[in-house]
C-alpha cells in the first residue's frame, strides 16, 4: 500500500496539490487509522489532510478519481470452436502451457490480468512517463514486460501445428484486446503524473515571453496571463495589506505612560510601549497606451486592473495624446471590458508626453503626495514633440518615489524619439519590463526597496 | 443542548469517538447536523491530535462545529476571536504591572529591615540573592486564552476564530502553539500543554494563510449543503416548524443561491428565516411575506433590489 501511497502523491503534486513530507506522513498514519476498506471514509480522511485549500479540494476529488479507478476490464475470449467445456489451452503447442498470460489471456481472468498490468508496470516505469510521446514507447515496454514476445511465439507455434489456427485466433483476438488495456492504461498514468508538467511548461514560457513581440500574446495564452497577472498583484496586495502600526516591544514610552500616571499620584502603573507608525503609502500609476506600445498595451493595462483590484489607495490614469482618470472603468468592468473600454476611449493615439504630463498636473497632482508611489508604465516615446521635463521634476518632488517600467530593452531608450534616457533621471527606478517573468521579479526588488516601510 | 445530554456523552465519550458514524450521531443530538466530510475531518483531527483549519464563507458553520464539539466532548470551550493588531500580550499572557510595581514597592519598604543587620555589602547582596525572585512568576501572570487552553489539563477545545484576520507576524507565533501544543515565554521556559486542546482555526479566506500553517492542520472547506442537508439542519435548529414549511422555505433559498448576488444565504440566515417565519405565523411562503422577510435573507440593498421582482417566478420554481 505504501508504494501505492507514494505514487498517488506524486499524482496529486503533478495536479498541483502541494504535498510535503509532512504531510505525507499524516497521509500514511490517516490510512493506518482509517483503513482502506470504506472507500468514501479513505477519500474523505485523505482529503482532510492533503488538501489544503478549496481549489485543492477540486483536485484532489479528480486525481483521486481517476488514481483509484479500477474499471472491470471484460476479458471474454472467443469460446473454442470445438465441444464445451473443453480445456481453452486445446490446439496450442505445449511451451504455451508454462504461459501464465496466455492461460489468462484465454480463460478471461480479468483481475489476473489487472494485477499482472500493474506488477509490470512498475518494473516498466510507467508512472515516470512525463510527455505524450512517450506514450506509444511505454505502452510496448509493458506489453514486453507483461510476456508479449513468448504470446507471439505461442501463436506462431501454433499457426504451424495442425488444427491449431483456432486456437492462435483466439489467442490473437486475446492479444489485441491486451494491447488495447495497456494503452489505455499507459494513457491514464500520462493524464494523472504528466498532464499538470504541460501546463507549466506553457505558463514558463509564457513568463518569459517578451509581450511587445510580434503579435504580443496568443488570445489563447490571454486567460493563462490574466490569472499569473494577477497572482502577482495578489501577491503584491498581501504585501500592502500588513499592519501599518507594529508594537515596538520593550521600548516604554515614558512621556505618555507619566501622562497616564497622573491619576495614580504619579505612580506609574499602565505602562505605554512606543508603537511605530507606519504610514499607509499609495499608487498613482500612469499607463500609456498609444499606438507606440500598442502590442505591450493589453498587458500593461491587464497589470493595471489587477493592481487596482488589490489595492486599496490606487489612482489609475490612462494617455496617449491626452491623459484620463480610468478608475471608474477599472472598477466597474471585467477585465476584458474594462481594457477594451480604456482603449475605446483613448487608445492607440499619437502620443504626447508633455501634454499628458500636462494634463496630469493641471487636474490630478493632489493626488500625489509624500506618500504617492508614482508607477509610469510606457515606453518613453513622444513623438519630438516636448517632454515636458519640468513637469516630471514636480512629480518628483511631490512623490515618494517614482518608477518607470519600459516594456523596451535599455538599448533603445536613446534611440529615435524616445527621451527615455531624460526622463530617467527623475525615477528612484527605471526598468526594462517586457515579460511577465520580469514583471514579477520588479515587482519583488522594487517594491520592497521603494514601498516605504 | 440541554445538560442532561452533555453530561450523558461525558460520561461515554470513547463511543462517539469510535468511528465516524457514531460522530455524526454525536453531533446530531447536540444539535449539528454534520456531512460526512465533515465529520470525516473531525475524526481524524480528534485522533492525529491535528488542529484543524475550518473554512467557508459566513453563515455556514464554522463557528458552531467547534461549540459543537466543545459541547459534544463535554470540554470547556476557549475561544479567540483574531483581529487585525492582536499580539502575543493579549492571546498568550501578560504580566500584571500594576502588581509588579506594588510588589517591587513592598519589596522596598521591606528591604531595608531584612538587611539592616547584614556586616557588610557583600553579605547583604548575598542575602538578597537568597530572596526568592517573584517578579517574573506565575503569580504574576495574567493568561490569555492561548495559554489558559495550555494549561486546562482536562483537555479543552481551543476555537481560533477568524484567524485570517490577524496578522501575519501572529500567524507565525501560532505555529509553535499548533505543532508541539507548548509555548515559550522567555522569563519562565517552555510551558507545555498536559492534554492537547482540541484546535478549531476559522477563516473565511480575506487574505491567504501560510503555507508552513496550512500544512500543520487539517482542512476542512464547509460547502454551501445541498437542499436535503438543510431541510435537515432547519428541523433540528427550529423544532417548531412545519415539514411543508421547511421544504418549501429551503427550496427558495436554495433557488436564490443560484443567482448571481453579492451575498448568498448561507446557513445561518436559512434557519434565521424559518425563525422569523414562525415568529409571523406564516404556515406557507406566499409573495407578500417573502418580500416582506427578505431583509432576513439577504443583507445588501443592490441585492434585495434584485430579488424583489422575481419573488413570484421563485416560488413557482419546484424545490430542487
Amino acid at each position: 500500500m505504501q508504494g501505492a501511497l507514494e505514487d498517488f502523491f506524486r499524482a496529486l503534486r503533478a495536479a498541483d496539490v502541494k504535498v510535503s513530507p509532512v504531510e505525507a506522513i499524516d497521509a500514511h498514519l490517516t490510512v493506518a487509522k482509517v483503513g482502506f476498506s470504506d472507500r468514501e471514509l479513505f477519500k474523505d480522511a485523505l482529503c482532510a489532510t492533503l488538501a489544503k485549500t478549496a481549489d485543492e479540494v477540486v483536485r484532489f476529488d479528480a486525481t483521486f478519481d481517476t488514481f483509484f479507478a479500477r474499471d472491470q476490464v471484460s476479458f471474454t475470449p472467443p469460446p473454442p470452436s470445438g465441444q464445451d467445456g473443453g480445456d481453452p489451452m486445446d490446439g496450442l503447442p505445449p511451451e504455451a502451457a508454462e504461459s501464465d498470460l496466455a492461460r489468462m489471456l484465454l480463460e478471461g481472468d480479468a483481475a489476473s490480468i489487472a494485477q499482472a498490468m500493474e506488477e509490470a508496470a512498475e518494473r516498466a516505469q510507467v508512472s515516470q512517463i512525463r510527455l505524450s510521446t512517450q506514450r506509444s514507447r511505454l505502452t510496448r515496454r509493458l506489453l514486453e514486460e507483461m510476456g508479449l514476445a513468448q504470446i507471439e511465439a505461442i501463436i506462431n507455434a501454433a499457426r504451424k501445428l495442425e488444427g491449431g489456427g483456432d486456437a492462435a485466433d483466439r489467442l490473437e483476438a486475446g492479444k489485441r484486446k491486451l494491447a488495447e488495456e495497456a494503452q489505455r492504461y499507459v494513457a491514464r498514468q500520462h493524464e494523472l503524473y504528466a498532464s499538470g508538467s504541460g501546463k507549466m511548461l506553457r505558463e514558463e514560457m509564457l513568463a518569459r515571453k517578451a509581450l511587445n513581440a510580434e503579435g504580443g500574446i496568443d488570445p489563447v495564452d490571454q486567460a493563462m496571463m490574466q490569472a499569473l497577472v494577477k497572482k502577482m498583484a495578489k501577491r503584491l496586495a498581501d504585501r500592502y495589506s500588513r499592519r501599518r502600526n507594529r508594537a515596538k516591544r520593550g521600548h516604554m514610552d515614558i512621556r505618555r505612560t507619566l501622562r497616564k500616571s497622573m491619576p495614580y499620584g504619579g505612580m506609574p502603573f499602565e505602562v505605554i510601549w512606543k508603537t511605530e507608525k507606519i504610514d499607509k503609502p499609495s499608487i498613482v500609476c500612469i499607463c500609456d497606451v498609444s499606438k507606440s506600445v500598442a502590442a505591450a498595451a493589453q498587458f500593461l493595462l491587464t497589470f493595471l486592473y489587477s493592481l487596482n483590484e488589490v489595492v486599496d489607495r490606487m489612482e489609475a490614469y490612462a494617455f496617449s495624446g491626452r491623459l484620463i482618470s480610468v478608475n471608474n472603468i477599472l472598477d466597474d468592468e471585467h477585465v476584458d471590458g474594462a481594457i477594451f473600454e480604456v482603449l475605446k476611449r483613448i487608445g492607440f493615439q499619437q502620443t504626447d508626453y508633455g501634454k499628458s504630463l500636462e494634463d496630469f498636473c493641471e487636474n490630478h497632482l493632489d493626488h500625489v503626495d509624500r506618500h504617492t508611489t508614482v508607477i509610469f508604465l510606457g515606453d518613453g516615446r513622444s513623438n519630438y514633440a516636448d517632454p515636458r521635463l519640468d513637469l516630471m521634476a514636480t512629480i518628483q518632488k511631490r512623490a515618494r518615489s517614482v518608477i518607470w517600467l519600459n516594456p523596451e530593452p535599455e538599448s533603445y531608450w536613446s534611440q529615435g524619439d524616445s527621451v527615455m534616457y531624460r526622463y530617467e533621471r527623475f525615477c528612484h527606478v527605471a526598468k526594462t519590463c517586457n515579460t511577465l517573468g520580469q514583471l514579477e521579479r520588479i515587482i519583488e526588488d522594487v517594491l520592497r526597496t521603494y514601498v516605504p516601510h | 443542548m440541554t445538560l442532561s445530554t452533555t453530561a450523558a456523552i461525558k460520561a461515554a465519550p470513547t463511543d462517539v469517538l469510535s468511528s465516524v458514524d457514531a460522530l455524526i450521531a454525536g453531533l446530531a443530538s447536540v444539535g449539528y447536523i454534520a456531512s460526512k466530510r465533515i465529520a470525516t475531518a473531525l475524526y481524524m483531527a480528534i485522533h492525529l491530535q491535528k488542529p484543524i483549519l475550518v473554512e467557508g464563507s459566513a453563515g455556514v458553520g464554522k463557528t458552531e462545529l467547534a461549540l459543537s464539539t466543545a459541547a459534544l466532548l463535554g470540554q470547556p470551550l476557549i475561544r479567540m476571536q483574531c483581529y487585525e493588531g492582536l499580539d502575543e500580550s493579549k492571546a498568550l499572557y501578560e504580566w500584571k504591572y500594576g502588581k509588579q510595581l506594588l510588589y517591587t514597592q513592598i519589596l522596598k519598604d521591606r528591604m531595608g529591615a531584612a538587611l539592616s543587620d547584614a556586616a557588610d555589602m557583600d553579605a547583604a547582596m548575598d542575602r538578597l540573592h537568597g530572596i526568592g525572585d517573584l517578579f517574573f512568576s506565575e503569580p504574576f501572570l495574567e493568561p490569555r486564552p492561548l495559554m489558559k487552553a495550555l494549561k486546562e489539563d482536562d483537555g479543552c477545545v481551543l476555537l481560533i476564530d477568524e484567524i485570517d484576520k490577524s496578522d501575519e507576524a501572529f500567524e507565525a507565533f501560532l505555529l509553535e502553539v499548533l505543532s508541539a501544543y507548548q509555548v515559550s515565554i522567555p522569563e519562565l521556559g517552555v510551558i507545555k500543554a498536559k492534554t492537547p486542546p482540541l484546535v478549531f482555526l476559522t477563516s473565511n479566506n480575506v487574505r491567504d494563510l501560510g503555507d508552513a500553517l496550512k500544512r500543520r492542520c487539517l482542512h476542512l472547506h464547509i460547502p454551501l449543503p445541498d437542499a436535503a442537508l438543510e431541510r435537515r439542519i432547519v428541523a433540528s435548529r427550529v423544532p417548531d416548524i412545519e415539514a411543508t414549511l421547511t421544504a418549501e422555505l429551503v427550496g427558495f433559498v436554495q433557488s436564490l443561491r443560484t443567482l448571481d448576488l453579492r451575498k448568498s444565504p448561507s446557513i445561518s440566515e436559512t434557519v434565521d428565516w424559518a425563525r422569523a417565519l414562525i415568529l409571523l405565523n406564516a404556515d406557507s411562503l406566499d409573495v407578500e411575506v417573502v418580500r416582506d422577510t427578505l431583509n432576513v435573507l439577504l443583507k445588501f440593498e443592490p441585492d434585495i433590489n434584485a430579488v424583489e421582482p422575481q419573488i413570484g417566478e421563485l416560488l413557482r420554481r419546484p424545490a430542487a
